[in-house]
Parts: structure tokens; C-alpha cells; sequence
């Protein structure tokens, strides 16, 4: 068994897409190893990654395949052999499979009596068909974007690749990728270690040797150094008692891997930035800086931040260091300063107009356009919630018009075109200034959320129905004209659009159902059918991506109704916590066999008169007792529903099972009798009917 | 900066003096990538990007930036260390101070041109773009090139410590120690240009400009299209063709665009119909030269 090593050498590769190389890199080289028979049950593969390299180490690996008999057929027995003696085609094959012609032998098949040769197939060895392979498994890495660097554009990578190093054991094995001959030479740290060579005397020396060139080539140490310094960098602030660096997961892993030898420093700005929100300084940290954000023992941001590098510096260096990044921060708050300044000349309510200089969508309108069927949508859903509930809606009217109305204006705003991903927010935070009423401020400032399955929805009715009335007058404008989403594709995301709307009506106490969401919109017009699909869709992955509810009680509910969206939920909740009753399944059972039973005596033409069913008209005891028992607990059951409450309801519904029972056993629906057989077909019919409201059970998946 | 380049064989050109966004917009890059003939050649560029002016108000931003534009075709394999070097060159000590290359893409979509690389940041600043170019005027490039693209206001700004681009001193006197700042020197530009540019420049005439300049490089274009058509025609003849000029007037229609768009004259639908024909004489261009450099 040996120990193997490669390391792809490369100018810094994108952060972004280093863990899925590294990833992919091992499964290749794994599933190669595997399909040549050269991984043992106690193989080890490990990976590695820097911005600059991609290493793969296979402890365990076996020297050559195992060499292996292989069974090659030839001609016809007839042909090879004819008189029993052997002619020039037994000959021919023999020669050509290395072995006597005294070792041919007969084999037998579907097709007729053919000779064969049985050969030994030596096994290759593993540095041999490392070289031959392994180039074509690195080459077929995926990347997000890749370049050419050659004369003639033999290969795309994603950067240029500059190095290799190859080692089975001591041996460096002769393979090259995009005319690169690998070797035993690494590189160290690009500063600390400089351009000379690092030589890996073999696999097993690969960590040390890079460690001790400034190169942590472990992507879980690199964050384990990384976070260990935050903490520590952290509490050497003695400015700010208490102070915390704030938790931010992605930034850390972007700064693993933007880095191959880490360490932390803290810097400082003037207090007097904090006067700017919160939200624009931690853009400007994060997204901009790739700084971490400091905040004091409550949780308030401190003039401070982290910030990490790719190197090891003395104390004067970190002086440096430090003053050039507090340099580069303070001049991007002054930036943000200066736009935020510029931007309190204007005024929302004098950019309403603005906004007819920014597009929307072209075939449409502008944002000033959609600013104005916001309107009218809001309007709208004013008008479904008052005609339903009969009374006044409990929020503030004109807040949310004043929102409504000023919803897109920050998309003039010039911090919002330096921080687009700070858009509604920079709006609200403006509205707030410029004294608009906190309702409207929040309303505006929340409006995109929820951002993704596990974002919060906004906070007040205002921000909610704002949300709704945006993202609906998206989607159906989008719809007409011709930009539902398709397959994968979904440019304009308006599934996130109907995503954030089904999660808005779950999780709000609005009095709205889908179909008044999209009447809100569309009334009556052709893509009516299309967007309420649409959105119905979007409620069933809800329910089961989001809540977690099994496929078939997801079904089973939206089968009687799919509206209502809390409503759906309470009666997945209900039918879940029943489910696993043996009760319930035998129910579910029946109910399939019912449907079955009326599905075919409907096809035969069959007529199920309601109210054939009657006490003279059933004979049996088991049918008498089914209708009386199913009318007296449909009716118990009716009212439960109307109250919601369908835990009840199912447990109830439970409870018919016996008399269920006794009726398929001893009652054969389809009799001979016209008469009786059509007051049967109505029994059962009516018990379908008396329970199916919360679910239909037929649904049900019975393991 | 310049004598490091000159030393590693590198051209030292002049900026050009037609207005251009960008120092990849000089003939010496955007027309010289093409074809495979090697080229290195260094020159500082200033840009002018109408929409950037600040009045002279902001400490960061100006209507008109310096670059100092690099081409290696093609790029040696030490690329990245040479330029490593240079910084090593123009007084930073890399010992002290953090440096990393982050992905920074890089296109110009009116010319056709674009290229994957690095912002390259030190000590949290971008100083330098870093760009390997791919293609151009919609032609791939082979063999392709690198393009380094330092910021000079910000490099300075760093060198010399100062918060604000108009402190950075651009002259000192000898005897007296007095200097002469960013500011003495460019200030008074940033606020005029500023203000021509946001307020007085006259919407239709820039129009006007623009039809005018683009009639004739088009004009030119299809003169150029038929001549290198022609197989009879002989060779000197399609060498002596004036692209370079076509090229120029290329640059006046984006150079006026940028002004039309940056005083708000250029409707969201207009835009996109107006850098398609700017693209059309700029990729029109390049395709032409390319096959001029055939003839």
C-alpha cells in the first residue's frame, strides 16, 4: 500500500467556489480509485485547499491493480474447429489471445457453440494510470467561470495552473495537467515564505512542510485559527467593555478562503459614524470591507471592527496595517455619509416622480407605473377584507398609502444605488427622517420581507399588506406578459415572490385567502387560473419544505381546499397528530374503497340519488347502523369543523372505524337488486361526503 | 512604476488624447489585444466618467481619474509576482502590510471586451485591477492578455497617508518645501466639469455631436467592410484604410453618451438602444482591424 499526494498549484481561486472544488476534487479522485480497483476497504482520502492550490491525499492506495483473468470469445466452434482438428481461424484467435491452441476451450451461449481463451490480464500500475487519468478528472472540475490562458486555448480552469506536485510514496509520478509536469515543488506564503520552492519529500510531509512555508492548507484549521483570533482580537479591545464580534457564518467562510495563513487585527472609527444606521455601517463592513462588526455588551454596534488577513505581521506592521484599513473604512463612511447627506435634499414624497425614469420592466412601465398599481392592489385588498369581516380593518389606512406610495422612491436615492442590497431598508430609514410616521417608515422598511424560507415576515399589518401588494402585482404583471417561470429558469424570482406571499398569509393574522390575494389583482382576466396555480404550488412546497408536512397529508389537505392558508395548516396539523392512529389508517382504507367503489359504479352508468338512503330502503343491520351512526357523528363532526377544531373532528371520524368495519364485512355494496344496490352506493356516498371537509383521506399513504 | 515596466521591456506611451472612460479604451489597448502579434506596453490614462463628478465635494470620487494602464501580451507565467514586484518598486514594503487577490471580473459590454481576474487589495483598498483578458470586440483573444489597471489617485492617496485625493501633494518645492497639491491643480476642473456636466452641457447639441460622429464612422466602417471585400484590391491599399480614426470617432459618440446620460438625458429605453449603437462601431472596429492586420 502507498501514500499519494497531488497539488494543483493556481493563481487565487474565486472564495466563492473553493469548498465545491475541493469537494468535487475528492469524489472524483475517490470514484477513479474505486472504479480501477485501487482503494482498499481501509483507504483514506483527504482534501486540502488554499486560494491558490487543490490537494487531494490517498493513504492506502494500492501499488497496481489486481491482476485479473479475463474470459475472450472467438469464433464459431464449427469455424475454429472443423473435423474436431484446429484450423487456421482456432490459430489466428489463439495467436492473438498470447496462448496455446491446445488451451482453447468451448463455450456455450444463447447463440450457439463458440472457442474461447481464458488470459491473464495483468493489473496497471497505479503511478501509470494516475498519469493517464487523473489529468482528465482535475480538467473536468466544474466552475462557476473559467478562463483560457495558452496559445491556442487548449483547456479552460479557472485560473492559469502554475504548479504540480505529484508523489506516490518519494516518487514523483509523471503526470501533467495544461502543460504543467508535476513534481516534488511546492510553493509556500506568497510574502512570508517568498518565491522559493517548497520540496514535499513525500505525502505524508506534505502539512508540515507547507506549515512551515506560512500555508494552512486545512480549510476546518483555517477556521478554527479564524475564529479563536476573532474571539481573542475581541477581548483585547479595551475601548468597548464586553465587546462581541458579531456572529456572521458566510464572511467566515469567505475569509477561510481568501486566506492560506490568517491572523486577526482590530480597528477603530470615529464614534461620531455611528450616527449613520446601523444597517448602512454593516453593509459597508461586510459587504464592502469583508470587516466583522464589533457590538458592546448590548448588543449595540461599537467603533470598531475585525478584520482579517493573509499574513503574520510585527507590531509596526500591524500599526500599518490597521491605520491603512481604518483609512479605507472611514473614507467609505464619509462616501456613505456624503450620499446620505446628498440624498435628505430630495425629499420621498418629490421622488415619487423620479421614478418615472426608472424601468420597472420595459414591456410594462416604470417603477412609477407599478407605484400606482401598488395602489390600486392595496385598495383592493382593503375592499376583500372589509366585505368579509364586515367590520373596519384595524390598521392605519393612510400609513399604509403613504408607504405604499413611497415604497420604490429609494431606488433614486444614491446610497441605494452604492448599497443595492440595502433598498426599502435606506427608503424606510428615510421616511423615519424625514418625519413620515414610524408606521409608514416600517412599512417601507420591511417590504421585502421575507427574503427567503427563513426570513420573518414584516412586523405590521401596514409592511404586510404592502409586501403582498407588491409581490402579487409582480408576479400577475409578469404573467402577462409572458415571463412565468419555467423548469429552472425563473429570471424575474417570482417563485420567491410567491413564496414570501404564502408565508406572509401563514404566519400573519391577515383575513386573506389566496383567491382574494389574486382577485386583488386580476379580475377575472385570462391569467387568473395560471396565477392561482401558481401560488397554490408554492403553497404545497411550503408545506412540506418549510413545515415539514408529509407529502400525502399535504395532498389529502389541499385535495378540500387550498385557499385558506392557515386554515390548511390547522387541518395538516390535525390530520398529522392522527395519522399514526391504527384507528385512523383502517378509516383512510375505507375511504379509498369507497371512492373505488363509486368511481366504478360511476363509470357503469350507476346513480347515486342523495337521501336513496333510508332506514326502509337498507336491509342489514350493518348498513342501518353506518347510517345512523355516520349521520349522528356527521353532524357532531360539522360542528367541530366550524369551530376549527379538527384534532377533534379526525378523532371523532376515528371512531366510526368498528362500524365502518362491520359494514365492508358483512355488506356487499353492489347488489344484485337495483334498488338496494343504489341506496347502498347513496350510504356511502354520504359518508364520503359527511367527512371529507377537513381532508381527503383517500389520500392517505398506508405503509 | 514606469521605469519598473520599461525595465521588463514594456512600451511607455503617452495617455491618449481622445476622451475615454477607461484606459483599456485607448487604441493601445482595446486595438492591439487583437491579433497575435506580442505587445507590452504601460501608460497613464486619464478617464473621465461624466456621472462621477462630485463637485470637488467628495473626498473620494472625481469626474476625471488617473490609470496607469498595463498590457502584457502575452502575460509572462510570473505575472502576478511581477506585479508584486512593482509594488515593491513604488515604495511598499509587502512585509508590512496585508495583500489579497479577490475575484473582480471585468467588462466593458459597448466594446465587446471582457476578461476574469482579481481586484487586488491591500490593506483593505483596491489599488490595482487585475484582468485577464478573453475577448474583445467580441473576438476571443489568442493569445489573450493581461491587463493591470492601477488606480494612481488612490495608490498616492495610500502612499502619502492623506484622507482626501485633493491633499495628496503632487509637487514639492525644493527650496522652500512648499507644495503643490491635488487640489492646487485639479480642483477647479472636478467643480467646472461638474457643473457642465450636470448643468449647462446643452442636451441637443450633444445629440447632434453624437449623430454627426457616429454618420461618419459608420460611413467609414462600410467603406471598410466593402474595400476588404474586395480581393483584387491590393494591400496597401486596405493597410492605409484610416480605422484608427474610425476608432476615434468610436470613442467621441461613447465619450458624449457618458455626458448625455450623466446630465439625465438618456430615457432607461433609450439606453440600451444607444449602447448597442456604440457597440456596433466599436465592435465594428475591432473586427475590421482584425482583419486589416491580415491584409
Amino acid at each position: 500500500m502507498a501514500d499519494f499526494l497531488l497539488e494543483i498549484g493556481l493563481e487565487e481561486i474565486p472564495a466563492r467556489m473553493i469548498a465545491g472544488a475541493e469537494a468535487e476534487l475528492g469524489r472524483r479522485v475517490r470514484e477513479l480509485l474505486t472504479r480501477e480497483r485501487l482503494l482498499g476497504v481501509d483507504s483514506k482520502v483527504t482534501t486540502y485547499s488554499t486560494p491558490r492550490r487543490l490537494a487531494v491525499r490517498i493513504e492506502g492506495l494500492a501499488l497496481a491493480q489486481p491482476d485479473a483473468e479475463e474470459q475472450l470469445t472467438g469464433p464459431s466452434w464449427k469455424i475454429a474447429f472443423p473435423n474436431g482438428e484446429p484450423g487456421p481461424a482456432a490459430i489466428a484467435f489463439a495467436k492473438k489471445a498470447g496462448v496455446e491452441v491446445s488451451a482453447l476451450t468451448k463455450i456455450t451461449n444463447a447463440k450457439g457453440e463458440y472457442i474461447g481463451a481464458t488470459v491473464e490480464r495483468k493489473g496497471r500500475a497505479a503511478s501509470e494510470l494516475l498519469a493517464a487519468e487523473l489529468p482528465k478528472e482535475v480538467l473536468s472540475l466544474y466552475w462557476a467561470k473559467n478562463m483560457y490562458w495558452r496559445a491556442a486555448k487548449p483547456e479552460r480552469f479557472v485560473r492559469p495552473v502554475r504548479w504540480l506536485v505529484a508523489l506516490l510514496d518519494s516518487t514523483v509520478v509523471p503526470l501533467e495537467i495544461a502543460g504543467i509536469a508535476a513534481g516534488n515543488q511546492s510553493r509556500g506564503h506568497r510574502i512570508l515564505h517568498g518565491e522559493v520552492a517548497v520540496a514535499i519529500a513525500q505525502p505524508s510531509a506534505y502539512l508540515e512542510a507547507l506549515r512551515a512555508a506560512f500555508v494552512e492548507p486545512e480549510v476546518a484549521a483555517r477556521r478554527h485559527t479564524i475564529r479563536k483570533a476573532l474571539d481573542h482580537v475581541t477581548r483585547s479591545i479595551s475601548a468597548t467593555l464586553g465587546a462581541r464580534w458579531r456572529e456572521d457564518e458566510p464572511l467566515v467562510e469567505t475569509v477561510v478562503h481568501l486566506t492560506e495563513w490568517p491572523t486577526v487585527l482590530y480597528g477603530s472609527f470615529e464614534p461620531e459614524y455611528l450616527a449613520l444606521p446601523e444597517e448602512v455601517l454593516v453593509t459597508v463592513m461586510r459587504d464592502h470591507q469583508k470587516y466583522f462588526a464589533v457590538e458592546d455588551a448590548q448588543g449595540k454596534l461599537a467603533p470598531h471592527f475585525l478584520t482579517v488577513l493573509n499574513t503574520q505581521v510585527d507590531e509596526e506592521g500591524q500599526a500599518i496595517i490597521r491605520h491603512g484599513n481604518e483609512r479605507v473604512l472611514r473614507s467609505r463612511f464619509k462616501d456613505a455619509q456624503f450620499f446620505w447627506e446628498t440624498d435628505q435634499k430630495i425629499k420621498l414624497e418629490d421622488r415619487v416622480e423620479m421614478l418615472k425614469t426608472v424601468t420597472f420592466q420595459k414591456e410594462l412601465g416604470s417603477y412609477y407605473w407599478k407605484t400606482g398599481k401598488n395602489l390600486e392592489t392595496v385598495h383592493n385588498l382593503h375592499t376583500a377584507w372589509v366585505l368579509k369581516s364586515r367590520e373596519y380593518p384595524l390598521y392605519d389606512e393612510a400609513a399604509l398609502a403613504t408607504a405604499v406610495q413611497l415604497a420604490k422612491t429609494d431606488l433614486t436615492a444614491e446610497l441605494v444605488k452604492e448599497f443595492t442590497e440595502l433598498q426599502g431598508v435606506i427608503g424606510g430609514l428615510y421616511a423615519r427622517e424625514q418625519g413620515l410616521g414610524e408606521k409608514a417608515a416600517v412599512a417601507i422598511y420591511e417590504q421585502y420581507l421575507p427574503a427567503s424560507a427563513e426570513d420573518r415576515i414584516p412586523a405590521t399589518v401596514e409592511g404586510q399588506l404592502l409586501g403582498l401588494a407588491d409581490r402579487i402585482h409582480t408576479i400577475t404583471a409578469m404573467f402577462g406578459i409572458g415571463n412565468a417561470p419555467t423548469g429552472s429558469k425563473d429570471p424575474f424570482a417570482l417563485r420567491r415572490a410567491a413564496n414570501a406571499i404564502v408565508k406572509i398569509l401563514a404566519e400573519s393574522q391577515l383575513p386573506l385567502t389566496i383567491s382574494e390575494v389574486v382577485e386583488a389583482d386580476l379580475h377575472g382576466e385570462q391569467f387568473w387560473s395560471q396565477v392561482s396555480d401558481f401560488l397554490r404550488e408554492r403553497l404545497s412546497f411550503y408545506l412540506k419544505e418549510v413545515r415539514g408536512f408529509a407529502y400525502d397529508v399535504v395532498n389529502a389537505v389541499l385535495a378540500t381546499g387550498a385557499d385558506d392558508v392557515r386554515d390548511v395548516i390547522a387541518r395538516a396539523e390535525a390530520l398529522t397528530a392522527v395519522r399514526g392512529s391504527e384507528d385512523f389508517l383502517a378509516i383512510s382504507a375505507a375511504f379509498k374503497r369507497i371512492k373505488n367503489i363509486l368511481r366504478q359504479a360511476a363509470e357503469k352508468g350507476e346513480l347515486t340519488a342523495p337521501g336513496a338512503a333510508t332506514e326502509s330502503s337498507l336491509t342489514q343491520p350493518e348498513e342501518r347502523n353506518l347510517l345512523m351512526e355516520s349521520t349522528q357523528l356527521a353532524a357532531r363532526v360539522a360542528e367541530l369543523r366550524q369551530e376549527c377544531n379538527y384534532a377533534e373532528a379526525l378523532e371523532a371520524i376515528a371512531t366510526l372505524r368498528p362500524t365502518v368495519d362491520a359494514f365492508f364485512d358483512k355488506i356487499m355494496v353492489m347488489a344484485p337488486e337495483p334498488e338496494l344496490r343504489a341506496a347502498r352506493l347513496a350510504l356511502i356516498q354520504s359518508v364520503l361526503d359527511g367527512f371529507s371537509g377537513i381532508a381527503d383521506f383517500s389520500e392517505i399513504v398506508v405503509a | 512604476m514606469q521605469r519598473f515596466w520599461a525595465e521588463r521591456g514594456c512600451v511607455l506611451q503617452q495617455p491618449y488624447d481622445v476622451e475615454v472612460g477607461a484606459g483599456t479604451m485607448s487604441p493601445e489597448t482595446f486595438l492591439r489585444v487583437l491579433g497575435p502579434k506580442p505587445y507590452r506596453v504601460g501608460y497613464a490614462q486619464p478617464s473621465r466618467r461624466p456621472a462621477d463628478g462630485r463637485y470637488g465635494e467628495n473626498p473620494n470620487r472625481l469626474f476625471k481619474h488617473t490609470q496607469f494602464q498595463l498590457i502584457l501580451k502575452p502575460p509572462p507565467v510570473n505575472v502576478q509576482e511581477l506585479y508584486l514586484e512593482s509594488l515593491t518598486a513604488i515604495g511598499i514594503d509587502l512585509n508590512r502590510h496585508d495583500l489579497k487577490f479577490e475575484e473582480d471580473n471585468w467588462e466593458w459590454p459597448a466594446g465587446g471586451a471582457w476578461g476574469v481576474g482579481w481586484q487586488v487589495m491591500l490593506d483593505g483598498l483596491e489599488i490595482t485591477q487585475f484582468t485577464y483578458f478573453q475577448q474583445c470586440g467580441g473576438m476571443d483573444l489568442d493569445p489573450m492578455c493581461a491587463e493591470l489597471t492601477y488606480g494612481l489617485e488612490r495608490i498616492a492617496a495610500f502612499l502619502q497617508d492623506v484622507d482626501s485625493i485633493y491633499d495628496i501633494v503632487w509637487a514639492r518645492n525644493p527650496d522652500t518645501g512648499e507644495t503643490v497639491t491635488y487640489g492646487d491643480v485639479r480642483l477647479t476642473e472636478e467643480v467646472q466639469f461638474s457643473v457642465y456636466n450636470f448643468e449647462y452641457a446643452e442636451v441637443d447639441k450633444l445629440w447632434e455631436h453624437f449623430r454627426l460622429y457616429e454618420a461618419e464612422a459608420q460611413s467609414l466602417l462600410d467603406q471598410a467592410g466593402a474595400l476588404f471585400k474586395q480581393e483584387e484590391a491590393d494591400a496597401a491599399t486596405k493597410r492605409r484604410f484610416p480605422l484608427l480614426a474610425t476608432y476615434e470617432l468610436a470613442l467621441k459618440c461613447s465619450h458624449l453618451f457618458n455626458l448625455l446620460d450623466a446630465r439625465g438625458a438618456v430615457s432607461v429605453t433609450e439606453r440600451v438602444g444607444v449602447i448597442a449603437r456604440i457597440r456596433a462601431l466599436a465592435v465594428g472596429v475591432a473586427k475590421a482591424y482584425a482583419v486589416q492586420q491580415t491584409a
